[in-house]
């Protein structure tokens, strides 16, 4: 029988590995050593490893970013630690206009291999400046790939992909997932980019779920069940690259698609990816493409406030039922 | 170990390194003047003895971050005319394949990571480098060029610390040309700019940055010090840019005085300071210093209309380099299998 592991220990086991692999391999960030980051992600890394390559900084995100950025021109692979998602406004500069585009401006000489782990996801009761999920601004910069695990599966078979990767990777984890468990071998493997993972076959609509609305999108597809209706559920994994042809095949399959994504609905993931279906597939389509995402509203702290603020399987099961059903989901 | 030892050799070549950058500068502001470059472009002029006197203390496997104003530095660090004005006219020939322009030259054969177009931007990129230097062993320094506006900037004292902390072997050297832009650098900067760093224990030094043998001096023993590990350290160079803030910074009394920027060409101008130097020690006579200037600026001629010449990119191009090993980037990105 396969093992069971957290996403946590899913994590810790990817670095170990490429650490062992690759001596160029080094962790950067804020308590990643002793302390093993708050959620306890990467304790024991620096007793195997030591403090030159698990390195703890102080607290200055630009600072260790920017650093990583010039440790990749120069021969390391940085696994850079950004203890919170919601950090990235402070490290914009250093990775969208730095990190991501020297390859790009030095017409192919000058690589940046690092990652950029980090995390998302509300309802954990923490406010608005610790609960966001920021992965669409980083999606929308040429030059970096992102990538959204949303199980232990993903979350080792990724970053080991990404660690390997010669370009700067964002990789998002669900910070409500750190403890669930999963089916991961013990043995070595990688989750490629740019493939998207269909957990559950349907006919008569498509919910493509990403990160945490994965787990969301299945719970849905089971309610829709009970009422007769076969959802197709769709892990894009990465959304850059997207894995555009495993949706458009299914979606020409259902003619409905919902998106649900814990980033802000507007201008966000849910609405590239129903654009792309509208542009696409538009004549194969049966009813509106809908876009699930968070309130946008900046997260609040108030538990009943903030569980109103995230898709839930019931929201994305009505609303599915309502477009199998030829109803309107807003009204004209 | 010092590239070069205090001998004619070494002298006749920080001064030739110097006119090639003032005329690299002279002919690109033509280029500007003339509607043949595109966009614009950060004259270097006057600031020569600073990029000569520190790249001359440093090998090719030394690496240096530059700036917007980084003519001066790529050629310093050992660049090419041809690839260089290629790059700055948008030629697949350029250093960047016509992809980074002027502000964004990279020379990584001769260990220049870039220019970058962010004020203060490439001071974690340095520090990264000299980071990658410490952990892999490979004894090389890293240079920071920055100039005194960078100084405002948040970014350098994060790396400062952890430089420190760390003792990397990076070396801060801030321009100080008195102005941030079209700003009076008195007007916006609290304090003394060695006191930030001596702040977090970096050993700190001034010097006259229009003297390249007070700047070569000083920066071979500190790159010295730095590869067995004394780093790092900050230099502030008092030096002055001759021109405006950019080639098209031209009505600038605003800022500064026409009396001030004449009491410098005429008086501080690093070339003709070092030539004077060279000709009182009759180590080169007034013959010899011109016959460097002719040569060098029909090199630069030639560059300049090898680089007209030149083919621009094919527009094939536009998405190649996005992503290494990733020969076209839009396919991919839309999830296009191999």
């Amino acid at each position: 029988m396969i093992r069971e592991i957290t996403h946590s220990k899913a994590v810790n086991e990817a670095i170990a590995e490429e650490m062992r692999r690759d001596e160029r391999v080094i962790v950067i960030g804020e308590d990643v050593a002793e302390a093993g980051t708050p959620f306890k992600i990467l304790s024991g890394l620096v007793e195997e490893f030591g403090t030159e390559r698990v390195l703890d900084t102080p607290i200055a995100e630009p600072g260790f970013m920017g650093m990583a950025v010039g440790a990749a021109m120069t021969g390391l692979r940085p696994v850079v630690d950004l203890m919170f998602g919601d950090f990235l406004y402070l490290v914009m500069d250093q990775l969208c206009n730095q990190a991501a585009k020297t390859h790009y401006m030095s017409g192919g000489k000058l690589k940046v291999p690092l990652v950029l782990r980090t995390n998302l996801g509300a309802t954990r009761r923490s406010g608005a400046q610790h609960s966001q999920s920021l992965h669409a601004l980083v999606a929308h910069i040429p030059g970096l790939k992102v990538a959204l695990p949303s199980s232990a599966y993903e979350a080792k078979g990724l970053l080991k992909s990404a660690i390997r990767d010669d370009n700067p990777v964002v990789i998002f984890e669900d910070k409500l997932s750190y403890q669930d468990k999963a089916p991961v071998p013990e043995g070595e493997y990688l989750v490629p980019f740019g493939e998207a993972n269909v957990l559950r076959e349907g006919r008569d609509v498509t919910l493509v779920g990403t990160s945490s609305m994965v787990q969301v999108c299945s719970r849905a597809a089971e309610l829709l069940e009970e009422d007769g209706i076969s959802a197709e559920v769709i892990d894009p994994r990465t959304l850059v690259p997207l894995d555009e042809g495993t949706i458009l095949d299914s979606l020409r399959k259902t003619s409905r698609a919902i998106i649900v994504d814990e980033g802000h609905r507007n201008f966000g993931v849910t609405a590239e990816i129903a654009a792309r279906i509208s542009e696409k597939a538009f004549y194969h389509l049966d009813a509106p493409v809908i876009r699930m995402g968070a309130m946008d509203v900046p997260v609040p702290f108030s538990p009943v406030l903030e569980d109103l603020t995230v898709p839930t399987p019931e929201a994305v099961a009505a609303n599915a039922g309502k477009i199998c059903r030829g109803e309107l989901v807003h009204a004209p | 170990m010092p590239k070069h030892g205090n001998n004619t050799e070494h002298y006749m070549r920080m001064y030739r390194q110097m006119v090639r950058i003032r005329t690299f500068e002279d002919q690109a502001n033509q280029l500007y003047l003339t509607a043949r470059m595109p966009g614009l472009t950060h004259m270097y002029s006057g600031q020569e003895a600073v990029a000569v006197g520190i790249c001359e203390a440093l090998t090719d496997d030394d690496h240096i971050t530059s700036t917007h104003r980084g003519h001066g530095h790529c050629v310093a660090k050992g660049a090419d005319y041809n690839a260089m004005f290629c790059e700055l006219l948008g030629k697949e020939e350029g250093y960047c394949r016509g992809k980074g322009g002027s502000m964004h030259i990279a020379d990584q054969g001769h260990g220049n990571l870039g220019a970058n177009a962010i004020v203060g931007g490439s001071t974690g990129i340095a520090t990264g480098a000299a980071l990658s230097a410490k952990l892999l062993g490979t004894g090389s320094v890293t240079v920071c060029f920055f100039g005194d506006g960078a100084t405002a900037q948040g970014l350098w004292y994060e790396v400062m610390n952890m430089a420190a902390l760390w003792r990397l072997p990076v070396i801060y050297a801030c321009e100080n040309n008195g102005y941030s832009e079209y700003t009076a650098t008195a007007e916006v900067a609290a304090g003394s700019i060695t006191a930030r760093a001596e702040a977090f224990g970096i050993e700190a030094h001034r010097v006259d940055g229009q003297d390249v043998l007070a700047v070569n001096e000083l920066a071979q023993s500190l790159v010295g010090r730095a590869r067995k590990g004394e780093g790092p350290f900050f230099i502030e160079l008092e030096t002055y840019r001759f021109h405006g803030h950019h080639v098209g910074d031209i009505n600038r009394e605003y800022y500064r005085s026409k009396e001030e920027e004449a009491d410098w060409k005429q008086n501080r101008d690093p070339i003709r300071i070092f030539g004077g130097w060279l000709e009182d020690q009759n180590i080169a006579g007034p013959d010899e210093l011109d016959a460097i200037k002719t040569e060098i600026e029909a090199s630069a001629e030639a560059a300049v209309a090898y680089a007209l010449e030149a083919k621009y990119p094919d527009p094939d191009e536009v998405d190649m380099h996005v992503y290494s090993g990733i020969d076209h980037a839009l396919p991919y990105i839309d999830g296009a299998r191999a």
